[in-house]
């Protein structure tokens, strides 16, 4: 059988570099695709975690003056789910495919630095804990996830809640700047020989651009941060009006990162998608170049359109037609986008897997959010429509429909090459098909509840307004929804005590990832690869007529790989510390910060001087 | 640069160095840092409901008849200033002197440069401590707090610049910096220019337009 010989090329590839184990290694590990493997693993966690939250929230509001959720815990929750999808669920679980992926797709043995990688992900899973441990205070943030001032001031938000939330929120936009100076750098320098810009793989091209706006985007958010956190411990009056500040600064600096940010969460998706759809219907992507400039267009008009979340601040007719027009010429770019995919599964030779239907589902559900999108870049309409669950229902359809659905749709593709195991095709499609129709069932409702009028962020509603039976849709939605991630778990435990059995090349892939081992060995490529063109694998295969031969598993004798390292977990531990020491300036003083700023000393120190191998 | 230094280079697709690359990538980052610092501070320049008041270049008497001191000096800072910037020729000089490998020129000329740092570093902490005794702090007025904030945060990028140079001093004592490692020196030095820079608009910004 196959696989048992795959099982003995495997005990055979020992030889050279140990294969590592034990807890020490992955404390230790500076390898891209162990790291991947850790955000992965984090991130999943704290997804199923916003998702046990939203549950919740939805038992709550399943019917009217429900008592189930004090308010208090109510508004807790809803921001938990909030920060804790987009910060350390969708964020990290594209990270986990930057990681793994890029240094795969682009032919190279591990990121530019791979020091600085294991740094990234331990700050993450550190400022993912400190949000978190709020629970174990009952001060879970409870403004928003959005933080609005002046809702946030210590006048009106005294206890630690919104501490947690500025100073967590700080520690992650570390893990997130580091890793984007880390990814940049990859991808502009270490490409396999002949792997021209233009010849990226389409993920590697909207990751790129993912990192371009998380370099410009997150340092505002962390001024802005900063800026409340003054506020909050050392007497500034930023936010305060009474003291001449202006909550809208908050808004303005808060969405000029905001916006930003919603792209940084649909684009790495947009880059599965153009990875699936072409090896799932056996064409090159349609419109490659088409596909990189708009990608690009969308990302610099996302630095133009802030002012769309602040239509009801009354800003003025020309402030409102500006951010209007940018807002609705988005679409654009994002249209061409959606053309292109249409055009690459037209006339292909479709092959219908499980990645290619959470693929195709994506498109039809981004297709809703999108449009969506656009109707409330009108004022006008924004107007009747913020505040409502109308937006709920927008940004629920591109995020769960356009960026879940995508981050799913390449958690199928890529876990042969992550794992080495097939994922059952079977339980995949009643995941697929479980979530499509929970979803749905969610989500649409909110649309319809949003226009007549129900607000969101309240804790409940009266009887008799007519909000019953949808909410009641929506609740048993939720659970399907839910009970499709208990699927998705099951096919992953499942497979997991089967064999190895992914090929190298499960779904007759295109691009250099499928070319090794599955899981790759630690130096990834045995011979650095030569590329000639958009879709290398393919090319191969024409030329040879056929498909490739199982890569061997080899000793890896001679190559070289950088060493592990403490280090990056010792400092991003005192970078924690320095956080903790301000969240108890009022106990222990200024101690807790110098304990913290020592400890972030010692570690990059060390980092700094440790032979790098 | 030296054949030495090209020699302990891998081979990257854009020809330069990771670390270079990576200074810059993060140097782009730190503008968008310091931009919504100094718009913050532009915003709140004007405002103040209690401590010194709106003018803090000149002396000011509100309609009121209350009179406002001036709290800015602007001749210790400018001293500050032209040393920073000097401070960007000499570090120029220990990386020439590191890439050719005269270690006596790189230590001289290293030592300027932290000089220079220190000075400015203390200048600060003088002028801060200066504020408080006239009764601005961070709490007084937004004037105070975006003051504080902007200034600190240059400040605290030119103390880590200190901490990293005064280092590569050490190392460069102990004779570890030959020629082919003098990208590390580079590395720093870029960042060191940056923070200049960033000063050359916080200067006029804060100090000179009233």
């Amino acid at each position: 059988m196959a696989t048992t010989a795959l099982d003995q090329q495997r005990a055979h590839a020992t030889a050279g570099h140990a294969e590592k184990s034990g807890l020490w290694s992955w404390l230790t590990t500076v390898d891209h695709k162990r790291v991947g493997i850790l955000y992965g693993a984090t991130a999943f966690f704290f997804f199923l975690l916003g998702g046990i939250e939203a549950i919740l929230l939805r038992i709550q509001l399943g019917s009217p003056n429900s008592t189930f959720l004090s308010p208090d815990t109510y508004n807790q929750l809803f921001t938990m789910h909030g920060t804790t999808m987009i910060f350390l669920a969708i964020m990290p679980l594209s990270a986990m495919f930057f990681n793994f992926m890029i240094p795969l797709m682009i032919g190279a043995r591990d990121v530019a630095f791979p020091r600085l990688n294991a740094f990234s992900y331990w700050v993450f899973l550190a400022g993912g804990l400190f949000l978190n441990s709020s629970f174990f205070f009952g001060a879970a943030p409870d403004q928003g996830w959005y933080g609005y001032a002046n809702l946030t001031s210590r006048q009106y938000s005294p206890g630690m809640n919104v501490d947690f939330w500025t100073l967590g929120l700080q520690i992650l936009g570390v893990a997130s700047l580091a890793a984007a100076v880390n990814f940049f750098v990859t991808i502009l320098n270490m490409r396999a020989p002949g792997m021209k810009l233009m010849r990226m793989p389409m993920f590697v091209w909207m990751s790129f651009i993912t990192q371009v706006l998380l370099l410009l985007a997150f340092p505002v958010i962390t001024v802005a941060l900063i800026l409340l956190m003054f506020d909050r411990f050392f007497g500034t009056h930023f936010f305060v009006p009474s003291a001449g500040g202006d909550p809208l600064l908050w808004q303005h600096l808060f969405w000029i990162f905001g916006h930003p940010e919603v792209y940084i969460l649909i684009l790495p998706a947009f880059g599965i998608i153009s990875e699936v759809l072409p090896v799932f219907s056996r064409k090159p992507l349609f419109g490659y170049a088409a596909m990189v400039f708009s990608g690009a267009f969308i990302a610099f008009l996302g630095f133009g359109v802030w002012s769309h979340h602040m239509f009801t601040t009354g800003m003025g007719p020309i402030a409102d037609t500006f951010f209007a027009l940018t807002t609705m010429l988005i679409a654009i770019p994002t249209g061409v986008k959606i053309f292109n995919w249409l055009g690459t599964v037209w006339g292909g030779s479709i092959q219908y897997r499980v990645p290619m239907y959470f693929a195709l589902g994506f498109i039809a559900m981004f297709i809703i959010g999108g449009l969506s999108g656009v109707m409330h870049s009108s004022p006008p309409a924004d107007l009747q429509q913020n505040d409502t669950y109308f937006i709920v229902a927008h940004f629920h359809y591109v995020l769960f429909g356009g960026s879940i659905f995508g981050l799913t749709a390449g958690a199928y593709y890529w876990w042969p090459k992550m794992s080495g195991r097939m994922l059952d095709e079977t339980l995949g499609k009643v995941h697929f098909w479980l979530m499509l129709i929970g979803f749905n069932l969610t989500f649409f409702p909110m649309h319809i509840l949003g226009l007549n009028g129900m607000p969101r962020r309240v804790y409940t509603y009266p009887e008799g307004l007519g909000f019953e039976t949808l909410n009641q849709v929506e609740t048993v939605g939720s659970l399907i929804l839910g009970l499709s991630f208990v699927v998705f778990l099951f096919n992953i435990f499942k497979t997991a005590r089967g064999p190895r059995n992914a090929p190298a090349d499960p779904w007759n892939g295109a691009t250099l990832e499928w070319a090794i081992p599955s899981p790759p060995q630690e130096w990834n490529f045995a011979e650095v690869p030569a590329v000639h063109g958009r879709d290398p694998l393919w090319e191969a295969k024409r030329e040879r007529g056929g498909p490739l031969p199982e890569p061997p598993r080899v000793s890896g004798e001679g190559i070289h790989l950088p060493n592990p390292s403490i280090w990056p977990l010792v400092a991003a531990v005192g970078l924690t510390g320095v956080m903790v020491g301000v969240m108890t300036l009022h106990i222990v003083g200024p101690w807790g910060v110098v304990v913290g700023l020592s400890i972030l000393f010692f570690g990059v120190y060390n980092w700094a001087f440790e032979p790098a191998g | 640069m030296s054949d030495h230094a090209h020699a302990m280079q891998l081979e990257t697709s854009t020809g330069l160095d990771n670390r270079k690359l990576a200074i810059w990538t993060f140097i782009g980052s730190e503008c968008l840092f310091f931009a919504t610092l100094i718009s913050n501070y532009l915003v709140h320049k004007q405002t103040w409901l209690s401590g010194p008041g709106p003018f803090p270049h000149e002396r000011w008497t509100s309609p009121s008849g209350q009179a406002f001191e001036p709290i800015i000096e602007i001749p210790l800072v400018t001293m500050g200033t032209a040393l920073l910037l000097f401070s960007s020729l000499f570090v120029v000089l220990a990386l020439a002197n590191a890439q050719r490998g005269n270690r006596n020129g790189l230590l001289v000329w290293l030592a300027a440069t932290l000089f220079c740092g220190f000075f400015f570093v203390g200048m600060q902490v003088y002028e801060f401590t200066h504020f408080v005794h006239r009764g601005l702090t961070l709490k007084t007025n937004l004037f105070g707090a975006s003051f504080f904030t902007l200034t600190g945060f240059h400040g605290t990028h030119v103390t880590l610049g200190v901490i990293w140079l005064l280092t590569l001093w050490i190392e460069a004592f102990r004779g570890k910096i030959p020629p082919a490692k003098s990208l590390n020196l580079e590395i720093a030095a870029l960042y060191w220019h940056f923070v200049d820079v960033v000063w050359i608009v916080i200067f006029p910004v804060v100090y000179l337009i009233k």
